[in-house]
This record gives structure tokens, C-alpha cells and sequence, in this order.
């Protein structure tokens, strides 16, 4: 179970108080209903999915109900920063954007001790 | 390829089982291959030996990152079941059923392909009528399921609580009697053995870094951790990881990852006869060959490539067991793990072309990847070697999320009202 | 005295306290504190068990959770039985049933041991090989003759009737184990202010401190040391110590699962008491101390009753005042080892030799050995043993072969050195490294915040220890802001310092490949069975894992996995690094599921939600259905009615005079806000700017992807104010939706969402007398069809307490829908009856709610809708502004195959047979003649008899449905195929007169 900090009630709250909310930084289209068809998709359906670093959106819904942001690892699941919806994507000194190349993994390593 | 029986088992019970040959090769990579199928789990590995089977291709290699079928071929509760609602999942899983039950005897591996019946309980009005549409349905369309009166299930189940005093009393039950279970890593070992004897190259620990692609924008091969190999056809079946090989094609497909969570209980006599489900209080169950309670849980909500989650979503699973089945309260669990399945928004996979040329997809199988092994590798291999769909995977196009055509199996289930 | 084997003056039980058990039906004595193990050792017994796969006779190898081959089955009563329960945890309680497992029909005559005569053709992975002919045989008859030779304990078949609890806790430091490191670590951190859980598996505190007598601290023997550490942590404030509790998982953001066994070593446990409780600890840093494990050597026939652990020996001599044999041998690759036989020849006990297989021994516990006159044979191994039921001659030969000697023991003392428990390390996704020097996985990499202290972290010798242990205390207090105390100190001295050990096959375990050397005892995996899968392939650890089936017995390995792993390394040439260690799952011991769930069970599962008139509904005979967690009122059956019957009636009634419906679990949501028309612009597919104040309107919702979310009647109440109802299952989905867009899409606009479901108790009132029931109770508002017409909402009184009344209808009927605040719903809702009841009209329940809707073609999203239907799809295209530029679901709508003809559309079915009714979910064609797999045209939705149409009616989505108005379709069924006819969805009241009524 995760330990999540909620950026507006600035504190360290269980998983169970919380709620997923995709991927962050995925802004709807403005003149959405004027989007082709590839764009809609584009939109609402492709991910990147990224191993390692994602930015995320969380919804303390059991607490202040606020929803927020956060950057995590989805291989350590470790958490980088959690900010406010509407902040820009913190900067992250010493995290590497997710690709295959740099991140190394749990499964890779895991059954083969170093 | 050393026929496997009885009698070369009990010839080699008499010497002492000293004339055992390795099940399959493990072979340095050649410098091409007429096709590369990415990730060595029962899907892929299903894709190799029907291309050489069935299709004639054998310059085949199947390379994977670990050890082959320690994916989620080597991480699932082993249910296999063909009653889905849409034609589209019908044809697929029906399809795989069927090579289901040759399975033992096709790769001459005994799979363990065991019809002891997949029943889904029902709690309410409201799962009674999705039922009912899923055994109608499953009848039109020429697949065994039924409506069990709580009765009826309880005779066939003998361990369920069919009080009325339940939290959530059953009201009925869908069973479909050829549903059952296989030997999960018999898949994958039955699958490299009869592809290798084929000519097949399984490659084990060797992990895809890049996807190289021509001027023509073909894929011409894939860079490994063993060095740059040749493909005239790259087939990506990997599951929990499709995202992160595509992306280096530079596919983006609608996916997301998500670790799904299994238990197993200590072995036990045998007490439990068949698979039962319950979508309403979220829970599978089953009892292996050796006698443990095999129990399906829940994902994790948010994007993990961590093969580990909460421990609050075994809990929860428990909860609904033991709701169903007091008497397990004393059982004890002995082992919990996860796997990393990558989910569509539609609940159904894609097996497809992709906009790169030479370069299939086969993903998305979420939850529910192990009982399409044989029919989607099957299908995969079709695929790679005709380069279009057959017509049972016609529908699970990538494409389908650009039209609106979706396969929802998950939005079929409903909600409450 | 209890037992024979029991020597007096050795142990610390006191030998007055007494308790009487059963094992297999026979009656022993054990003291208080006894494990079953040390009782039945203590009374002789060494037979207690049955091999997974070739049933071989089976004694007790440790003294420990790792325990892999005494299990029983252990019982207070009926319903309190376990099965699996390792002997040597179990402690004994007065009145205790133990029976053994695996056995038919007795423990010592065994018909499965037959299996061990035909192990030859049962090698690891046989049964992939055979049972393929015929095709129906493997489920018909080899599969059944395998499950029930597998398996070990009988599963309970009683309800369990003990209750288990639950708690959750935070702690500064976590420390798992109460060894010396882990004792020696919470006192460091105790007293720099931390705040401490101290746990352990075992009764007592003092971990290998329970045989280890050799060991002083602070100038106490190490155990009395532990026992008094541990009292004064228990008396610490900020200290919490935990006996009998598993550390059993590690998981994220360290959160850590325990269970604690509180009453199943009582005779007569307070009932109040759970029998475990769950400890859910979120501990800001952890503390691993939880030491290692004494591997057994793999040789021919090791498995035999009284071939044991070393550790085990001592501890049952030390602890428990038992001597395992009384001429033991000894076989080890380790010094630990000569302990045992030092502390079992004090104790009077022979030991027949100390068979080393190395060549050099530490000196010490050579020149100790010569001293107590002990015969060492040092590059010896034992390559062989005999004794069916127990032990009762080792074969010893010089290493690389000679002559072997048969000498006759009565149990046999092995130890191939130490594994540490690295377990947890690895859960927390740790990386384990290898240790090539000692020959060890070690923690190498830390995933989370946490240290590993003592032994399990490859801190050899007590002082290191003591003194690693001490500093991660410290440090773990000071990273977690504690700055109190006093540095502690501590000194230990201990005999002997140990080394040596060795994994993988010994000398006896042969290189052919019929001996019977076990690697892992449980599952009957020998040396030969990892070889075979090499041989066949099986190059990972992982696949030698699961082919072999090694390690994934009831212990998951404790024992067996590093000789696996050293002699796959073997065959295969290649170091142990390099092929890997299988991954360490939680549980590190087996939890019992009621300990997992807790309280959550029955009523407590998922706590059913009920409505402010449930008490009403109760009392007036309602039968319930269970819709989400709600209860809601399904019918009213008089007596002597049927279902049927019951229905029946109240759509009757309702139509002719009234009814009463309880419609509380609808969502509500209050959307406020000076934007909030242009919000609800948003949300719903609806035009909400042009909705007057004082009226309401239906509105769809719907995901971006154009398919249809939610609907529900949304009243105006000010410019400013609307009153939003969701289906039942869809208020919090809904809710979440809303404030979604709100805070993330649309976050400039100035508007609050309230959920307000449980706020309100909605009374319906529905029917040709509806405004007469009322409107005697109704303060301040104008009920005349002119001032408050249909969808109208008005805020008032009602019976004096304040109302939103709502004049809609969901019956196709007048009728007013009155919302009350929660808390006054009964008594409105009696004031109502009470005027009711007189008049002629019903309570009704939901299924005549749904009876009546459908009658009037309204659909109930979820039902008539399941995800892949749109507004036009639905019928309800009409509530689809034409003129906004912008809704959730503007742009998927679009799409290509959402306006496709052809598509899946809402109609109304009427059976040529006007008697007979559909079922809902059946399936319809055009031609029921077709082969199958048949093309379906859609299914059956919604299906009722009507009392009031005097026929069958149904709802169904038909493709291409509103085009085929007055055809002839089919839905077969499995005993007939049933002609229907496609009509509108509205079956009376076309014109709907009867809502201004």
C-alpha cells in the first residue's frame, strides 16, 4: 500500500484515502468538438505508459477531495514530488525520463542476483 | 524430438531417466530471421511453432528478456473459459478453447487442459440479466454455458454458501463445463519444445533495447543485449511490457500497465472441484493438482511495472472468499505474487498490423491473457505470415479506438443501477 | 515426568505444569511451553509425518518456522481444526487434538508409501511426459488419482467460528525479530525516544539465544539477558513488543504485514479475544534482525525420522529439556554443529561421532571435541542411513570414496552451515548479493528505507553484532528526529566463534541418479531430480524451480534453496550469481485467511447501506434486493401472495389509485455556484442556461468517448442552485466525474459540488391520487397542475418539516417525488401512509417501480444501457443539444462507427404470444433457422409482465432497431424459439395524458 502526500492537506496519507486518476499533463482538447478523429484518440486513448518515470494524477477522495498531481516510478514505485493540479511539472534533478535504456528493472534483475 | 509416453517414461524410470535430452535448444543467435517474435511467453512462443507448423516459416526466433514463461504465462490463476458476450471475444476464446483441448496431444505435452467447469456466481437481479446475456448469447453462438439455480450450483460446488443470510446471497450461476484449467508452465515449455524441434530459435535472456527500421520505415531487425539481429517481420507479444517495446517503433498504444495480484493457499486434500468467479464481490478460486487454493485478485489502481502490490488488495479478495466459503477462514496463504498485465480501454486485446510496416502487435490481453494462449498465438502467427488478420481476430484491431468499434467486455458487465 | 526423553535439570520449562494431548488418537503428557515437536520428541515419538509426493516416513528436522516435514493437524474442537500446522511452532495447550497428515490408513502403515517403491517413474516433471491417452482420461482418471495423492492436511469443512482482529499502527522503527541484533537494535532506538514495535515469531524473545547457552551478555546467560531486555522494552512507553507475530510481508513504502497468534496456545482462550490479529505497520524505517536458518546436508536418505538440524537438537536439549536420541551422530560441514554435540554429551547423552566432511575444522571446537572425548572423523561424510520409522545406523566414509562403516545412531545431527534470512530484505525489493567468500546471499542494494542487522545481513560473531545492531538502532532514531537518551552499551562473549558450511550435494548424495539425497524434504525433491531438469533443459533457477517443484512446499524453500541452486550451479558449470535466485514472495510464514480479512466478514464485508425508511419498509413486509450495497424494498407480498402476485397488484394500484416508493438511494448532488448552468452545460448532453428556476429537466450524461455515463432529473431550484439526481449505483462515480471536470478541465468556473444522497429521503408518491394523499401535508406551496406542473420542483413544507418537492414522475403517472431531510423521512413517509393507506394506494417496491417504467418506455442506464450505447442509441437523442459547441462527449459521439447505421437501438419487443414472457438477456434474430454460430441482432434488456397492458412487454436493443418497427424477429430459447414483434418502447399512455393527471 502506497504512502502518498497530499499536497493540500500537506501531509503523508495511506493509498486507501486515495484514488487514481491517470495519467497528468493531458489537457482537453479546448476545441474539442472540432478534433479529427485521430487527435480524439490521441487524446483519450493512447498512453504513453512509461516505464519509470510517470506523472500522474491523484485524488484524495477520501480526505480533501482535491485532485492532484504526482511524479513516481512505476518500477521502484517510489514517489518524486506530489504538486497541485494546474502547477507545471516539477523539475526532478537527477531522474532520468523513462526509456527502456535507462532504467533498469526490478523483473530484469529479479531471479538473477548481482 | 524424443516422443514423450508412458513407456519412454518407464524406459527411463529403468536407466535412471539418464536419457532425457533438453526439452528445447538454446541457441546463439543467427544473424537474421525471417521472423522475430519479441517476448518468449505462451503467446509468442504459441506464434513461433504454429508459423512453422502451420505456415511454414521456421527461420523463426522467439527472444526474451528473462526466462521463457516467466511472464504472466508463468504468474496466472490458469483459468480458461470461452464465455464472453461479443462475437469478437467468442470467436477468440472459443477458437482457443478448442485448441485447448487437443493441446496435450498436438505438442505432445501434457498441458493438463482439466474441464472441471468455470462458474460464475450470481448476487442479484442485475447479474442474473448480464448472465442471461452471456448464456444466450454463448448458446447462438455454439458455446457451452448454463444457468445454475443456487441449488444446482451448490451441487456442483459443494464448499459454497448458498444462505440466503449472505452478505450477498447467490442467486444463481453461469457455468460453462468445458472451462477449466492447464498446467500454466506446461504451456510454455509444451510450446518451446515443439517449436524448437521445429527449428524454431528460443532465445532467453536477451533483452530487446531497440527496434531498427528501414528507409522504407520497415522494421529490419532489433537490437538485443546479444547484439543486432535481422528481421524481415518483428511480432511483439510481451505482455505488461508492449508499451515500452513499441515506443521504441515508435507505436503509442492504448495501454496501461498494472500488476494483478494471485495468491495461492497451503496444499490441501481436494475440497474444491471446478473454478468458481464472482464479478459482484470480486473473486476467483480454484484448487491446483497439488492441493492449494488458487485465488485470482485484483490490480493495483495505478501504472506498475513492480510485479508487487498492496496488500490491501488481497485482503479484499480473502474477504470475498471467506464470504463464500467460511469454512476457508482457517486456510492459510502461502504465497502471493503479481504479474504485469497491459489493459485496453475496452478490456479486449489488439492483435494487429500496426502503422509501421512488418511489425505486428499482440497486447492488451489484460486480466485474461492465459486461456487465449493457443487461440491467440494461432491467430498471431496467421497474422504475421499473411500479413493481415484472420477472420476471428478481424475485430481487435488497433484501429478500433480511432472508429469507436470497441470490443467492451468490461462496460457489457454494467454497473449497478 | 513428561516424557522419557525429558533430562532432568536441562531446559527451562517447569516440569510441574503439565498438559495432556493427543497425537494420533494416543494420549502424552507435555509441559507448559512445549511445541507439539518437543513433546512428541519428549515422549519418543519421531514419526510424524507422510512426504508430499513418495509418502516416506517423516520425523521433526528443526525447531523453527522452517520446519518442512512435521505438519499436523491440529485441533480444539470440530469446527477449530487446522490442517498444515508445523509441530514445531505449535505450542501445546491442555486438551489438544494432533493428528498426522497424508497417511492412509494410519501414520505407520501408509498405503500411498508404496509410491516410494515406484519412485523410479515418478521423476520431477514426469507427468508432463504421459497420462496424454486417451484425450478424456486426464481429467477423468489420472487427475483425480494425482489430486488425491497431493495435497497434505484436510481442509476444515465447518465454518469457522473463531473471529479474528485488525489494527493499524505507526512507529518510528520497526524492528522484525528479538534476537540479540534485534533486541540489541530497539534498545538503541528505545532509548534515543524512538518510537519502537518489537516483534518476533517465537513465544519468548532471545531467537538462536534459545540454544545458544554458550553465549553471555553484560555477564547474563544470553536467554535470561533477552527475557529481561524484553521486560524492560515492554515497559517502555514508547515501545510496543509483540511475541508470537510474524513479520509475514514487506511491502511498499514500508508498510509491513503482521500477524500475531494471540489465543491458539491457550487451553481455554477468553472468547473475546481473537484468536490473530492483523498488524498493519507503517513504520518510518525498519530494522531487519531476523537472523538465519541451519541448512541440512543432502545426502542419501537424510530424510529419515531423527535426522534433524543441529540448532533443532539443542534447542529441544537447552530449551525444552528434551534429548533427541540417546546416541546421536553428528554430520556437519560447520563448527556450529560440534555445540549440539557438546551440549547433548554434557547432558549424558553419547554421541557416536562427529562426521565432518571438511578437512579443517576450527580448532577450537576440535580441541573441545577431544576434551569431551568425542570421536571426530574429519574428511568423512555420512553417504548413507537405515531405520524405517526412525533412524538407526549413519554409513560414514572417507571422502572421494573407501570403505564405508555402518555406525548406529538413534538420530543424526546435520548442518551445512547457515542461511541468512533475507526474506523480507527481498520483499522490500531489496537486491540480494552474493557473498562468494562465505558463500552467502547477503542484502546488497536497499529499495526502501530499512537495515539488516546480525546474521541475516552476514555479521558474523556476537560482539560485531551487538555492536551493528546498536548503531542501526541509534541511527534509525536519529533519522527519524529522535535526540533523547543515552548511548547503550553492551558486551557479549560467547564460546566459540563458527565457520565453514558448504551448499549443494555432499559426498552421500551420489552422482547417479537413483539415489534419494533430499533438497527439499516437503516436496520429495532430490539432488537427482535437479539434475534431471538440467539435463532437460531447465537452465534458470526459475525453471529448475518449477519443474522439480523444489522449493515451493508449505516452507517456501527455507531449507532447500540454496542446495538447489549450488547444484544446478554445479551441473551446469556455471557460478551460483549467475543463475539466480528465485524471487522471496509474501507470506514468510503461511497467514490464515481469517487473519487477512479481520473484521470483514458478514455484515462488516461490506456494510450494507439502508435507507431512512428501511424500519418502515421492514415492518410492512417488504422483501429486500440488494442493489450496489444498498437494500432496497423489492415488493410487498401480502399474505398468500407470490411475487408475482405481490407485483402484480401495486402496478395495478398505482395506476388506478396511488402508490408509495421509497426512491431515498437515488444520487443527489448539489451543484451551486454562480456558473453552475453553464457547469451543468458541461456535464450533460442537456441545454441547462434555458431551464427556469422552479423546473426540471432529464439529463444525460456522458463519457468523452460519447457513450452514455449517467441520467437523472435535475430541478432548478435558483439561478445559482440546481438539485441533481444520478441513478442508485452511479451517485459516487458521478460525483467524482463532476468534480473531475471541476477542479482539472474547468477549474475558472465558480461552482461547488456537495454530495447530498444521504441528505434527503425521497418519499415517490405516484398515481391518480397523489396530490390528494399529499396535499393536506403540504405547507406554502400551490399543488394545482397550473402553479406546479409537471417537472416542477418547489421548496416547502411538508408535515411541518421543511421539503424540496419535486412533481415528476417515473411511473408515467402524477406523482410527486418529496424530499424530506433524512432524518424525518419515516415520520413523513407514516404521514403519508396514513393518508394513503385509506385512499386505496400500495406501498411499492422497486420491481413495480420497474414494471411501471417500462410500461412507459423510460430506461434505466445500466440496465436498458450498457456502455456501448449513446443517446441516440437509447431513444433519448432529444436530450442531445444541437446548439452547444461543447459537452463531455461532443467529440466521441462523432465517430465514425457511433453514427454508423446499423447500430444497437432501443425498441420495444411485444411477443406474438401475449402470455408469454421474455426472458431479459435472451438473445434476438431474424432467422432462428440459422447454423451457429448465429448473428445476433441484439438482446432482450428489460422483460415484464404487465398487469396493466394485460400482456407481456419488453425493452431491447435490436440492430437497427428503429427500422424494423413492426417486423417479426426471433429470441430462441433452448426449448423454443419465440416470435416477437419490434414496436416503440411506450406501451400505454402513448400520449401521456395521465402525467398532468
Amino acid at each position: 500500500m502506497l504512502l502518498i502526500y497530499c499536497p493540500y492537506c500537506e501531509e503523508e496519507r495511506s493509498e486507501l484515502e486515495f484514488r487514481h486518476g491517470g495519467d497528468a499533463h493531458i489537457a482537453r482538447p479546448a476545441n474539442i468538438a472540432d478534433i479529427t478523429d485521430e487527435a480524439f484518440q490521441d487524446y483519450f486513448f493512447l498512453r504513453d505508459n512509461p516505464k519509470g518515470l510517470i506523472f500522474e494524477r491523484w485524488r484524495h477522495i477520501h480526505g480533501c477531495g482535491r485532485f492532484f498531481n504526482a511524479a513516481r516510478d512505476t518500477v521502484s514505485d517510489r514517489f518524486f514530488a506530489s504538486y497541485k493540479a494546474g502547477e507545471p511539472k516539477p523539475d526532478l534533478p537527477g531522474v532520468a525520463p523513462a526509456s527502456e535504456k535507462t532504467v533498469e528493472t526490478y523483473e530484469a534483475t529479479e531471479g538473477n542476483a548481482q | 524430438m524424443r516422443k514423450y509416453s508412458v513407456f519412454a517414461v518407464a524406459r527411463e524410470a529403468m536407466r535412471g531417466h539418464k536419457g532425457w535430452e533438453a526439452q528445447w535448444a538454446s541457441p546463439e543467435p543467427r544473424k537474421e530471421y525471417d521472423v522475430v517474435i519479441v517476448g518468449a511467453g505462451g503467446h509468442g512462443l504459441g506464434a513461433a511453432y504454429y508459423l512453422a507448423k502451420e505456415h511454414g516459416i521456421t527461420n523463426v526466433a522467439v527472444i526474451e528478456k528473462g526466462w521463457l514463461g516467466g511472464g504472466n504465462t508463468g504468474r496466472n490463476t490458469t483459468i480458461i473459459r470461452s464465455n464472453y458476450l461479443y462475437d469478437e471475444s467468442m470467436d477468440i476464446y472459443e477458437h482457443s478453447l478448442k485448441l485447448w483441448e487437443g493441446l496435450s496431444q498436438d505438442l505432445n505435452y501434457n498441458v493438463m487442459y482439466s474441464p472441471r467447469g468455470v462458474m460464475m456466481l450470481s448476487h442479484n437481479v442485475h447479474d442474473k440479466q448480464s448472465f442471461q446475456r452471456h448464456v444466450h448469447a454463448n448458446r447462438l453462438h455454439g458455446i457451452d454455458n448454463e444457468w445454475l439455480t443456487p441449488e444446482q450450483a451448490k451441487a456442483y460446488c459443494p464448499p459454497l454458501d448458498i444462505s440466503a443470510t449472505a452478505r450477498y446471497p447467490i442467486n444463481g450461476a453461469a457455468l460453462q463445463r468445458r472451462g477449466g484449467t492447464a498446467r500454466h508452465d506446461a504451456v510454455a515449455w509444451g510450446y518451446a519444445r515443439a517449436a524448437s524441434d521445429r527449428g524454431v530459435h528460443v532465445i532467453q535472456n536477451c533483452e530487446v533495447k531497440g527496434i531498427r527500421r528501414g528507409q522504407d520505415g520497415a522494421v529490419t531487425g532489433v537490437e538485443t543485449s546479444k547484439g543486432f539481429i535481422g528481421a524481415k517481420k518483428i511480432g511483439v507479444s510481451a505482455s505488461g511490457h508492449n508499451s515500452v517495446i513499441m515506443a521504441m517503433a515508435d507505436v503509442k498504444l492504448p495501454l496501461h500497465s498494472v500488476p494483478l495480484q494471485a495468491l495461492v493457499s497451503e496444499p490441501m486434500k481436494p475440497i474444491f472441484p471446478c473454478v468458481v468467479m464472482s464479478n459482484s464481490v470480486h473473486a476467483y478460486i480454484s484448487q491446483s493438482d497439488k492441493g492449494e487454493l488458487v485465488i485470482g485478485a485484483g490490480t493495483d489502481q495505478y501504472n506498475s511495472y513492480s510485479q508487487t502490490g498492496g496488500l490491501q488488495i488481497i485482503t479484499h479478495t480473502l474477504d470475498a472468499i471467506c464470504e463464500l466459503f467460511p469454512m476457508f477462514r482457517r486456510v492459510k496463504m502461502m504465497r502471493q505474487w503479481g504479474g504485469i498485465t497491459d489493459n485496453t480501454p475496452d478490456r479486449s486485446a489488439i492483435q494487429g498490423v500496426t502503422p509501421v510496416p512488418n511489425l505486428f502487435v499482440n497486447c492488451g490481453w489484460g486480466t485474461g491473457g492465459f486461456k487465449a494462449t493457443p487461440g491467440s498465438a494461432h491467430l498471431f502467427a496467421y497474422l504475421i505470415a499473411r500479413g493481415e488478420p484472420h477472420k476471428l481476430a478481424a475485430g481487435l484491431t488497433l484501429d478500433r479506438f480511432r472508429t469507436g468499434r470497441l470490443i467492451d467486455e468490461a462496460a457489457a458487465a454494467a454497473v449497478a443501477h | 515426568m513428561s516424557g522419557a526423553n525429558r533430562i532432568a535439570g536441562q531446559g527451562r520449562l517447569t516440569p510441574a505444569r503439565t498438559a495432556r494431548f493427543t497425537f494420533d488418537g494416543v494420549s502424552y503428557e507435555a509441559l507448559a511451553g512445549d511445541t507439539v515437536a518437543s513433546a512428541l520428541i519428549a515422549n519418543g515419538v519421531h514419526l510424524v509425518g507422510r512426504s508430499f509426493k513418495y509418502h516416506r516416513p517423516r520425523g521433526i528436522l528443526s525447531a523453527g518456522a522452517e520446519e518442512p516435514n512435521a505438519l499436523v493437524d491440529v485441533a480444539r474442537d470440530a469446527a477449530r481444526r487446522q490442517p498444515n500446522v508445523r509441530a514445531t511452532v505449535q505450542e501445546v495447550f491442555d486438551g489438544m487434538k494432533v493428528e498426522s497428515q497424508n497417511r492412509w490408513p494410519s501414520l505407520s502403515f501408509d498405503i500411498g508409501g508404496i509410491n516410494d517403491f515406484f519412485s523410479p517413474f515418478f521423476a520431477a516433471g514426469f507427468y508432463y511426459k504421459t497420462f496424454m491417452w486417451p484425450k478424456a482420461a486426464w481429467e477423468k482418471l489420472y487427475e483425480p488419482f494425482i489430486r488425491r495423492a497431493a495435497g497434505l492436511g484436510v481442509a476444515p469443512t465447518e465454518a469457522d467460528p473463531d473471529h479474528y482482529a485488525s489494527r493499524y499502527a505507526y512507529c518510528d522503527v520497526l524492528v522484525v525479530g528479538a534476537g540479540v541484533a534485534g533486541l540489541s537494535a530497539a534498545l538503541a532506538a528505545a532509548e534515543a525516544g524512538a518510537r519502537v514495535i518489537l516483534c518476533d515469531e517465537q513465544p519468548e524473545a532471545g531467537g538462536a539465544l534459545h540454544f545458544d547457552t554458550s553465549v553471555t551478555i553484560d555477564g547474563k546467560p544470553g536467554y535470561d539477558w533477552a527475557q529481561a531486555t524484553a521486560a524492560r522494552l515492554a515497559a517502555m512507553e514508547n515501545v510496543t513488543v509483540l511475541s508470537r507475530t510474524t513479520a509475514f510481508g514487506y511491502y511498499n513504502h514500508n508498510f509491513v504485514g503482521l500477524a500475531e497468534r494471540v489465543t491458539d496456545h491457550l487451553a481455554r482462550p477468553d472468547r473475546k479475544l481473537p484468536r490473530e490479529r492483523l498488524w498493519q505497520v507503517r513504520a518510518k524505517r525498519v530494522i531487519l534482525a531476523t537472523g538465519s536458518i541451519e541448512r541440512h546436508m543432502v545426502f542419501a536418505n537424510n530424510d529419515r525420522p531423527g535426522i534433524m538440524l543441529a540448532s533443532a537438537a539443542r534447542t529441544y536439549l537447552n530449551h525444552f529439556g528434551v534429548a533427541v536420541g540417546r546416541k546421536v551422530g553428528v554430520y556437519t560441514a560447520n563448527d556450529s554443529a560440534y555445540e549440539a554435540a557438546f551440549d547433548l554429551k554434557r547432558a549424558g547423552v553419547t554421541v557416536a561421532a562427529i562426521v565432518d566432511s571438511r578437512d579443517k575444522p576450527g580448532e577450537a571446537v576440535l580441541a573441545e571435541a577431544r576434551k569431551l572425548g568425542i570421536e571426530v572423523l574429519t574428511g568423512h561424510s555420512v553417504v548413507n542411513t537405515k531405520g524405517h520409522r526412525r533412524v538407526s545406523s549413519m554409513s560414514v566414509a572417507r571422502n572421494g570414496g573407501g570403505a564405508a562403516r555402518w555406525i548406529a545412531v538413534d538420530a543424526l545431527l546435520m548442518s551445512a552451515g547457515w542461511t541468512p534470512s533475507v526474506h523480507l530484505f527481498s520483499q522490500s525489493r531489496g537486491k540480494v548479493a552474493y557473498d562468494a567468500a562465505s558463500g552467502r546471499f547477503l542484502p546488497g542494494t536497499y529499495a526502501q528505507d530499512c537495515l539488516s542487522v546480525g546474521s541475516c545481513n552476514g555479521t558474523d560473531g556476537l560482539q560485531a553484532t551487538i555492536e551493528e545492531a546498536l548503531a542501526a538502532g541509534e541511527l534509525m532514531a536519529r533519522a527519524t528526529g529522535n535526540e533523547g537518551g543515552a548511548k547503550v552499551e553492551l558486551s557479549g562473549e560467547n564460546a566459540f566463534e563458527w565457520s565453514g558450511g558448504m551448499a549443494g550435494a555432499g559426498e552421500g548424495a551420489g552422482v547417479d541418479t537413483t539415489v534419494k539425497a533430499f533438497v527439499d524434504f516437503q516436496h520429495d525433491v532430490c539432488a537427482k531430480d535437479i539434475r534431471l531438469a538440467v539435463r532437460e533443459g531447465m537452465h534458470s533457477i526459475e525453471h529448475i524451480k518449477r519443474f522439480t517443484t523444489t522449493g515451493m512446499a508449505t516452507d517456501q524453500g527455507k531449507l532447500s534453496n540454496i542446495h538447489g541452486l549450488a547444484i544446478a550451479s554445479e551441473v551446469l558449470n556455471r557460478e551460483i550469481p549467475k543463475i539466480g535466485l528465485t524471487t522471496f514472495r509474501a507470506p514468510y510464514t503461511p497467514v490464515t485467511f481469517g487473519t487477512l480479512i479481520s473484521h470483514s466478514r458478514g455484515e462488516l464485508f461490506d456494510p450494507a447501506r439502508k435507507t431512512p425508511m428501511h424500519a418502515w419498509e421492514e415492518a410492512h413486509g417488504a422483501v429486500f434486493e440488494d442493489v450496489g450495497n444498498w437494500k432496497r424494498a423489492w415488493y410487498y407480498p401480502r399474505a398468500g401472495e407470490t411475487m408475482h402476485d405481490a407485483v402484480n397488484r401495486e402496478c395495478r394500484t398505482v395506476r388506478e389509485a396511488a402508490g408509495v416508493f421509497d426512491a431515498s438511494t437515488l444520487g443527489k448532488i448539489e451543484v451551486v455556484g454562480p456558473d453552475a448552468a453553464t457547469f451543468l452545460n458541461l456535464m450533460y448532453t442537456n441545454a441547462w442556461d434555458t431551464l427556469k428556476p422552479g423546473r426540471c429537466r432529464y439529463g444525460i450524461m456522458l463519457r468523452e468517448d460519447g457513450f452514455v455515463y449517467d441520467d437523472g432529473v435535475v430541478g432548478r431550484l435558483a439561478e445559482d442552485r440546481f438539485h441533481v439526481t444520478t441513478t442508485t449505483g452511479g451517485a459516487p462515480r458521478v460525483m467524482h466525474h463532476m468534480e473531475d471536470y471541476l477542479q482539472t478541465e474547468f477549474p475558472h468556473l465558480k461552482v461547488w459540488l456537495t454530495s447530498t444522497t444521504e441528505q434527503w429521503a425521497v418519499i415517490a408518491v405516484q398515481g391518480p391520487k397523489a396530490r390528494e394523499i399529499i396535499a393536506p401535508l403540504v405547507e406554502g406551496i400551490d399543488l394545482s397542475n397550473e402553479a406546479f406542473p409537471h417537472m416542477s420542483v418547489r421548496e416547502g413544507k411538508i408535515c411541518g418539516v421543511p421539503t424540496r418537492l419535486f412533481r415528476m414522475s417515473f411511473t408515467g403517472e402524477a406523482g410527486y417525488e418529496v424530499n424530506v431531510p433524512a432524518d424525518y423521512g419515516q415520520a413523513v413517509l407514516e404521514a403519508i401512509w396514513a393518508r394513503a393507506e385509506p385512499l386505496g394506494a400500495c406501498a411499492y417496491g422497486t420491481e413495480t417501480m420497474h414494471v411501471l417504467r417500462a410500461e412507459k418506455g423510460y430506461i434505466i442506464v445500466g440496465q436498458d444501457t450498457d456502455g456501448t450505447v449513446t443517446p441516440y442509441d437509447a431513444g433519448v437523442g432529444w436530450a442531445v443539444s444541437k446548439k452547444k459547441t461543447d459537452f463531455v462527449g461532443i467529440r466521441g459521439l462523432k465517430r465514425p462507427d457511433l453514427v454508423k447505421e446499423g447500430r444497437k437501438q432501443l425498441v420495444g419487443l411485444l411477443t406474438k404470444d401475449p402470455t408469454v414472457v421474455l426472458e431479459e438477456g435472451a438473445q434476438i434474430v431474424a432467422d432462428p433457422n440459422q447454423p451457429k454460430p448465429m448473428t445476433m441482432l441484439g438482446h432482450v434488456t428489460s422483460s415484464y409482465w404487465s398487469e396493466n397492458c394485460g400482456r407481456s412487454i419488453a425493452l431491447a436493443l435490436v440492430a437497427g432497431g428503429q427500422a424494423r418497427m413492426g417486423q417479426t424477429l426471433y429470441v430462441p430459447m433452448p426449448d423454443r424459439t419465440i416470435a416477437v414483434e419490434v414496436s416503440d418502447m411506450v406501451f400505454i399512455d402513448k400520449e401521456g395524458g395521465r402525467l398532468n393527471g
